[in-house]
């Protein structure tokens, strides 16, 4: 404590305000993660389907889905955040905090992370997937028993990187006052001059995405064969 | 069956792909009956149609136009779930092998028996008794990736056996296998046609294989089938000249013209002498025909290079040799073998230097 109060006195002179950021990061993070990662994996199995040569070709389906995918990529996550307020406030109940960060959240990285899932499906090839369709598998069991199972590893892989893209971007969500460490580095640290916090700041990030890092690479080396 | 027609019938079937304004024709208008129990080689060079047409067999590509008959059903007319249905009574193994590289061997032929109504310690003990089968049974519970192709192929054909299929499609299966290997799977094939009455199509663009097992054959190019029958046949009178190329591919007898062309003073020939090629065109060969000819003629043959192969149990192949003597006997000679039908074919003629 006296050690720590002699290194980083700005940090450990309020540290309600440094837990609650962490926590605020993690909420952000794991919250809209959870359902970036449904949707995501929802819509890259959709891509992957519908594309021509695809199990349930649906030419039409695949490329409006593209388009609109290529849109949201290209817009900016602060834009995001304020033209999607009145969806924000429609879903959530509110515009600001936490909740009303989720929603942008998610729009910017439901996009790229059905990007990954598709580059992750079409890596299992068509060969198992030809194989499985000469066996009787019906469109839905070959996606289950096929493209998700054989790319585990990959869209483990995937999950890793959006999530740690996802939280770079909580560091923007202090713009509608969600908090989170990105907002607490600059609010308290750098308004102020007080460097310790955003030294504490930076290091608590590269421990929360090295942890992420971590469990994915575990969960794509223990399924890969 | 239906009035004594094949066990796969197609008929009529074509298979376009339109790419741009332009057509491509990679199935046209094919016409085949495969009978209960054949083993029915297509053989084609890369390109020729082949793997499209096999795909038509189970409808993993469905043909343009035409009918396709299993059992005498059309299956081109059967609901998604009918089809499903029929696939599982038609296995098919890859060139490439295509298991599922997180599963175990064991359980890559566990997954091909979900959803008939088994449980789960009966169809671990089903897989077992394929995977014996085929002689792989070792290597239950490796991983795909650490199997050598010969044995990644095993597990595929014990995977393709797993619903009792009356039909087993092999698109290239042996393509990427040594020649050893090729010939243990191929004999693999052959036992299973043996043992169980499967009927199997096998594509390959290597006559070798058709030669070794299938009992008929068809020859495809750009999409047609050009040339089909009995293997033998087709080995001993191919009428189409890409028939011949392939079975060039496959005997040795092409050498010989290399040889007189690049070296004349290996084979010495006097004035009147001729070089021939002989080749057997009917399945039986039991006269003496050469020592009969040099009795009955007084003409003289020195065989100076020979290739005869089994095909069906057969022999096939040829012989060349030189025949000396006086012109007119060697003529005589040529006519009786002919007779006798052998084909003779004239390569080099002493008065022609």
């Amino acid at each position: 404590m006296e050690l720590l109060n002699k290194i980083i006195p700005n940090v450990m002179a309020n540290t309600d305000r440094l837990f609650d950021s962490i926590l605020a990061t993690l909420q952000m993070t794991l919250w809209s993660g959870a359902v970036m990662f449904v949707l995501g994996l929802a819509l890259g199995i959709v891509l992957t389907v519908t594309k021509d040569g695809g199990i349930m070709q649906q030419r039409v389906v695949y490329q409006i889905l593209d388009k609109i995918i290529n849109i949201c990529r290209s817009v900016p996550f602060v834009i995001f955040i304020a033209i999607l307020l009145p969806v924000t406030k429609a879903i959530m109940g509110t515009k600001i905090g936490v909740r009303g960060v989720i929603v942008p959240l998610v729009a910017a990285s439901v996009p790229f992370f059905a990007r990954q899932v598709e580059t992750a499906l079409a890596n299992v090839g068509h060969g198992p997937v030809e194989a499985a369709q000469s066996m009787g598998k019906s469109p839905l069991s070959i996606i289950f028993t096929v493209y998700l199972r054989e790319s585990i590893p990959s869209i483990a892989r995937g999950t890793t990187i959006t999530l740690i893209n996802l939280i770079g971007l909580t560091a923007m969500a202090g713009y509608v006052g969600a908090g989170g460490l990105g907002d607490y580095a600059i609010t308290w640290g750098y308004n102020y001059g007080h460097y310790d916090i955003i030294w504490v700041s930076v290091v608590l990030v590269i421990l929360i995405v090295s942890i992420i890092q971590f469990i994915g690479n575990l969960i794509a080396k223990k399924n890969t064969h | 069956m239906n009035g004594g027609s094949g066990l796969i019938e197609l008929k009529n079937v074509c298979k376009t792909y339109v790419t741009a304004g332009s057509e491509l024709h990679a199935v046209n208008d094919v016409t085949l009956s495969i009978s209960d129990g054949d083993i029915f080689g297509i053989i084609g060079f890369s390109g020729a149609g082949k793997s499209t047409l096999v795909r038509c067999i189970n409808m993993l590509e469905r043909p343009t136009s035409g009918r396709v008959l299993i059992d005498g059903k059309d299956i081109t007319g059967f609901s998604a779930k009918e089809l499903r249905a029929a696939r599982k009574k038609i296995g098919m193994i890859f060139q490439h092998f295509n298991l599922m590289p997180s599963r175990t061997v064991l359980d890559n032929v566990v997954y091909a028996l979900r959803g008939g109504g088994l449980s789960r310690a009966q169809m671990r003990e089903k897989a077992l008794k394929l995977l014996s089968l085929v002689e792989i049974a070792d290597k239950a519970d490796a991983y795909p990736s650490n199997l050598s192709g010969g044995q990644k192929q095993r597990v595929a054909i014990a995977r393709a056996l797993a619903n009792d299929p009356k039909i087993l499609l092999c698109d290239e299966a042996t393509s990427a296998l040594d020649p050893q290997t090729t010939r243990q799977i191929l004999a693999l094939l052959k036992k299973l046609n043996e043992d169980f009455g499967i009927t199997i199509v096998l594509i390959t663009h290597e006559m070798a294989a058709v030669k070794e097992i299938c009992s008929r054959t068809a020859v495809m190019d750009h999409g047609n089938v050009i040339e089909h029958g009995e293997t033998f046949s087709i080995f001993a009178d191919p009428r189409e000249k890409l028939t011949k190329d392939f079975i060039a591919t496959t005997s040795n007898l092409k050498k010989i013209h290399t040889l007189l062309e690049e070296n004349p003073a290996a084979v010495p020939l006097n004035d009147s002498d001729i070089v021939v090629k002989l080749t057997y065109t009917e399945r039986s060969v039991s006269e003496p025909l050469i020592s009969a000819v040099t009795q009955k003629f007084g003409v003289l043959l020195n065989i100076v290079f020979a290739d005869v192969d089994i095909v069906q149990g057969a022999p096939i192949g040829g012989t060349v040799a030189v025949i000396s003597g006086e012109r007119e006997r060697i003529t005589e000679a040529v006519k009786y073998l002919t007779d006798k039908n052998v084909a003779v074919e004239v390569i080099k003629s002493g008065t022609a230097q």
